[in-house]
């Protein structure tokens, strides 16, 4: 049945449908961005929700903008509030409704249908509802109109085939008359309405939802349909305040934000060192968790003083301590935050995370982060949105902030909490891997003393130090300490100490043996030199002695040959006879 | 109490435009009122397509609506009045046949 009349609806807008959907512009905070330009123009949308979900504000919402700031004057057909009672109802919202009436701007016309006053008998239709509208719309020129809830029609009527029919005549006849309706209706058991509007109205259906969970209620807006456009699936959360209506998030709803290579201290010069060098890259978050007392504030002022000193504005939200606290703790590790505060580069804001739900959280966010217009975003800590009841919605409203924070071009940090007994690297999984570095401290307890261990566990897009530091918080700042590796263990604080000492006392001691050796090796040597010395004496006398006596014998062979030459002279031969004899 | 010169009944009966079901619930009307309420009632026509600003004033949504405006209290049926009894009941007529003190 529901299909059937679905596809009526559809053959009657087809040749509408080949121009270029034209929209309606609600200038409700959110709602234009999800709908990519606002609700179908010239068609009824129907908002669908719970009792208090918002459907009539955000109506009036419409219809006020529509005539203040789009020029556009709207009629509200109230079936369930007096005329007064709506005006009531929104001045708290800053709208003046009677000064708009006044200025035929807009026309209220309340709907009585009291059903134990009203016989039937025969046959009857509502013209008298479509000749009401027509004449207000005619009066003021309406191009908006609002039917707010319809569905009290089936309440204050016996025969529900005549109120189908003429709701469904209803529809035509608003597409007809080219206005932009809501039609509101109330949220059904099985069905998105009570009656199943939602078969009449086949162009755009918006369902409001208003869910209580752990005490704190997130209202969300999904659009059911938007027939020829596109448009978000999901549900987003909205909240309403002394603004009125607002959708969230505000802008970014994909991953196209721009890349960005800008580097940016960590405030602390060891670390920006673990992060090749440079720091953490600008317009990305980072994620610092750890357990109770590691040091994540401190990590996380230490990027904020940082920023503050190279004159960018920071913004820094604290749901667990008051910013007096803070600045109070950072003073004893030798951080001084109040003269950035004074000077209006660092900003807190300091809300109990019960206090609202997140939708709220969201918006109370968005709204500061607009107002103040930081550079650096530090949420303090997020965990307090992510505890184990409510993981779900976190990561959704974790996503959403990130989303925003990205699409500005914001640097964010957000530490997290882990809580005992839970594996530490998988409490986080859910929001760490939105994060675009982690940054996990630890607590090491060891021969009685805790210390702190900061790791980076991930840091896109950086060449990033993949080895443990000791978080050093002192009263001169914040340090970063190489532990001690070695005997197959890590070691910090004064078993490091202690066993940095142990391996000097080791490495002197080598050191000395060492110099032994080689003192002995001298000697040896120089032993040795005086022997080849002694030998080579010994030989040079040998030589000596040699030269001698060949000169000795030499001299005694030549007196030898003399003497004989003297000899044969004296016999009177010739020498030539001699050798011939 | 009526005063004396007015009927004692006025019926309005609201249409739009002189449609069959107008013209149909009027017959049935005026049937009625000549047989149960004769020389004492009033029958005046409201056609708020002429005069839409009545369909607001006096809160019109479903047509033909009729609605008894004196005696006091106000009573409004709907429809074309095609069932006598029904609207006999609903007015709070007595019918003529079963009249008595």
């Amino acid at each position: 049945m529901a299909m059937r009349r679905s596809a009526g609806g559809a053959s009657q807008s087809r040749s509408a449908r080949h121009k270029q959907l034209s929209k309606c512009p609600t200038g409700i905070h959110g709602l234009d961005e999800v709908t990519q330009g606002g609700l179908p123009r010239g068609r009824p949308t129907l908002v669908a929700g719970m009792a208090g979900s918002g459907k009539t504000l955000m109506a009036t919402e419409f219809l006020v903008n529509g005539a203040t700031d789009y020029n556009e004057p709207g009629v509200f057909m109230a079936f369930e509030e007096s005329a007064e009672e709506l005006a009531a109802n929104v001045q708290s919202l800053g709208w003046d409704l009677k000064s708009l009436i006044r200025q035929r701007k807009l026309i209220i016309d309340q709907v009585r249908i009291n059903p134990s006053e009203i016989e039937e008998t025969g046959e009857y239709d509502l013209e008298g509802l479509f000749v009401r509208l027509g004449h207000h719309i005619d009066k003021i020129k309406a191009k908006r109109v609002v039917l707010d809830t319809i569905e009290v029609l089936f309440a204050g009527f016996e025969s529900q085939s005549v109120i189908r029919s003429e709701l469904q005549r209803l529809f035509r006849w608003l597409k007809e008359r080219g206005v932009t309706a809501i039609i509101t209706g109330e949220h059904g058991e099985s069905n998105l309405t009570r009656h199943g509007l939602e078969e009449y109205v086949s162009d755009c259906v918006l369902a409001l939802d208003h869910r209580v969970n752990a005490e704190l209620s997130t209202r969300r807006l999904r659009i059911v349909k938007y027939r020829g456009s596109a448009h978000g699936t999901n549900e987003y959360p909205f909240m309403i305040d002394q603004d009125g209506f607002s959708v969230l998030p505000v802008t970014s709803m994909g991953l196209n934000h721009p890349a960005n290579t800008g580097r940016i201290s960590s405030g602390i010069k060891c670390l920006d060192e673990m992060l090749g060098g440079k720091g953490y890259i600008r317009g990305s978050t980072v994620l610092v968790s750890g357990m109770a007392g590691t040091g994540k504030t401190s990590l996380a002022s230490a990027f904020a003083a940082a920023a503050c000193k190279r004159g960018e504005k920071t913004l820094c939200f604290t749901f667990e301590e008051s910013p007096q606290q803070v600045m109070h703790h950072m003073k004893s590790i030798g951080m001084n935050l109040m003269p950035m505060v004074k000077k209006g580069l660092l900003h807190y804001h300091a809300a109990r995370p019960a206090r609202q739900g997140f939708e709220q959280h969201l918006v109370t966010m968005h709204r500061i982060i607009e107002k103040v217009q930081p550079k650096v975003v530090i949420v303090d800590p997020m965990s307090s949105f992510t505890g184990p009841d409510s993981r779900l919605d976190a990561t959704s409203f974790m996503t959403r902030l990130i989303d925003y924070l990205k699409t500005k071009g914001i640097t964010g940090l957000f530490t997290s909490l882990s809580y005992d007994g839970e594996p530490l690297e998988s409490t986080h999984a859910k929001v760490s891997s939105l994060m675009d570095a982690w940054l996990l401290l630890r607590d090491v307890e060891l021969d009685g003393e805790r210390n702190r261990l900061i790791t980076i566990i991930k840091a896109r897009g950086i060449g990033h130090s993949k080895q443990c530091r000791e978080f050093v918080l002192s009263d001169k700042g914040i340090d970063l300490v190489d532990v001690y590796l070695g005997e197959g263990q890590v070691l910090v604080g004064t078993a490091r100490a202690t066993a940095e000492a142990r391996s000097e006392a080791d490495r002197a001691a080598d050191m000395a043996q060492v110099k032994k050796a080689h003192r002995t090796l001298e000697v040896k040597r120089q032993a040795l030199e005086a022997q080849i010395a002694s030998l080579r004496a010994e030989h040079e006398l040998n030589e000596l002695h040699y030269v001698n006596l060949s000169d000795k014998r030499k001299r005694q062979l030549n007196a030898s040959r003399t003497a004989q030459d003297n000899r044969s002279r004296l016999r009177g031969g010739t020498k030539k006879n001699a050798t011939r004899k | 109490m009526p005063r004396s010169r007015k009927p004692e009944w006025l019926l309005q009966l609201y249409i739009a435009g002189e449609t069959p079901r107008a013209m149909s619930a009027l017959g049935n009307l005026r049937a009625i009122c000549e047989e149960h309420l004769p020389d004492m009632h009033q029958i005046e026509v409201i056609d708020i397509r002429k005069n839409p600003s009545r369909a607001e004033c006096d809160q019109i949504i479903a047509l033909p609506t009729l609605v008894r405006r004196r005696p006091p209290p106000a009573r409004t049926v709907v429809g074309n009045l095609s069932d006598i009894n029904k609207v006999l009941a609903s007015l709070d007529i007595r019918p003529a046949k079963t009249r008595s003190p």
